[in-house]
């Protein structure tokens, strides 16, 4: 870490490239990169795309991207499903993207942590705007017998301001396979991964688990990305 | 004649005695009571030679009771009627060339505030390095904007802006 600002970064970057893919521990920085190379582009230079890979808190927008992939792969439409989404919605930036990408669709989204995880409410205010059908809930079991997908999320530590404010929901959901047997057949588990202790191991052997597969569709949906992004001809 | 004018001979209104008219400067109107001070200090008013002059619970028939600010030798530039507008929605901003109103204009909030305030989310990349705020306004009343670069979404009535 030498100090060096982001934008200077890109700028440099910028040079070697085609396109960058922006990690970054702080929100809003993939937008502001793209700014830099917006600027850039006004300057004379080439264009040179940026791929959110996660902002800070904010969002994820590719991981959203190959949940939606999961979601219609798995049951065949987005529309009129029932989702729950369920753990640290408050920090966890996969979330908040799941939940802008549901917002353009007609599905039902459940909304299941502590108070103080709860959906932000600038995300809430947006999905009231677009008329989006969502509930909030405390329990698993109160969603598990209707919904059609649970979107797991681990409770992330090293998100929290305050590890006094983590030990309070830490291991507050766990998601087992005996709870399993209130659920759909058709219902799948998703989750972004890495996990810690939210979805036990035994639900790995049940037919409804279904995050492994979803960490693969990565690979298609980026590649499409970046053929989009790249210009690359569509094959047979 | 203005009611300005009017009063430059008396230095009164019709409610009694004002502090003191200026010849040239920049008379701000119909600021909510209790927030002349945070204006003046907003356009660094306090750090110039000039004179100013803030009024501040004075009778207002449009809103009940109002602040007011007299500068001398002061006018403001866009810029500061964007931030102004944040604080004090409906004030006015009355030019003054030789006591005379020569102007008269009312604050808007811009659709977009470039680099006047600063995002409320502390982890936001425009609070962390050196990049310029960029607020969407999305309702102007009540104001709640967006930042550009984060997406967070918070009332007007938290708004921070940048000194």
């Amino acid at each position: 870490m030498k100090g060096e600002t982001l934008k200077d970064t890109i700028e440099t970057v910028a040079n070697y490239v085609d396109l960058i893919v922006l990690r970054h521990p702080y929100d809003g920085a993939a937008r502001w990169a793209a700014d830099v190379t917006t600027n850039r582009m006004k300057r004379g230079h080439k264009k040179v795309p940026i791929i959110n890979g996660g902002d800070g808190k904010n969002e994820h927008p590719t991981q959203a991207m190959l949940d939606l992939y999961s979601i219609k792969k798995t049951q065949k439409r987005i529309d009129g499903l029932d989702i729950a989404i369920v753990g640290d919605l408050k920090y966890g930036r996969t979330v908040h993207s799941l939940a802008y990408a549901l917002a353009l669709y007609d599905c039902r989204i459940r909304f299941v942590a502590p108070e103080i995880l709860q959906i932000p409410e600038h995300i809430e205010a947006y999905l009231k705007r677009r008329n989006v059908k969502y509930t909030k809930h405390s329990k698993i079991e109160e969603v598990i017998s209707d919904v059609d997908i649970i979107y797991m999320t681990r409770i992330q530590k090293e998100r929290f301001p305050d590890e006094n404010e983590y030990n309070k929901v830490r291991g507050i959901f766990k998601l087992n396979r005996s709870m399993l047997s209130k659920a759909k057949t058709t219902m799948r588990v998703l989750h972004p991964l890495p996990r810690v202790d939210e979805i036990s191991v035994d639900v790995d052997e049940d037919i409804r688990a279904y995050y492994f597969e979803q960490a693969g569709n990565g690979i298609p949906v980026r590649m499409a990305l970046l053929s989009l992004i790249l210009g690359g001809e569509e094959n047979e | 004649m203005s009611e300005y004018t009017a009063n430059v001979k008396l230095n009164t209104t019709k409610k009694g005695l004002i502090v003191r008219l200026i010849k040239d400067g920049t008379v701000i109107d119909h600021i909510p009571p209790g927030k002349g001070i945070k204006i003046a200090e907003l356009l660094n008013l306090f750090n110039q030679d000039s004179v100013v002059i803030i009024g501040q619970n004075l009778e207002s028939t449009k809103y009940g009771k109002k602040d007011i600010i007299k500068v001398e030798n002061r006018f403001l530039k866009s810029e500061e009627y964007n931030k102004i507008s944040l604080i004090a929605p409906y004030a006015t901003i009355n030019i003054i060339k030789n006591y005379e109103i020569v102007e008269k204009k009312k604050v808007v909030i811009p659709d977009v505030l470039e680099d006047v305030a600063l995002c409320n989310n502390a982890n936001c990349i425009s609070n962390k390095e050196p990049v310029p705020s960029k607020l969407y306004v999305i309702s102007k009343e009540p104001l709640i904007v967006m930042c550009h670069y984060c997406g967070y979404e918070f009332s007007g009535e938290n708004i921070r802006l940048k000194t």
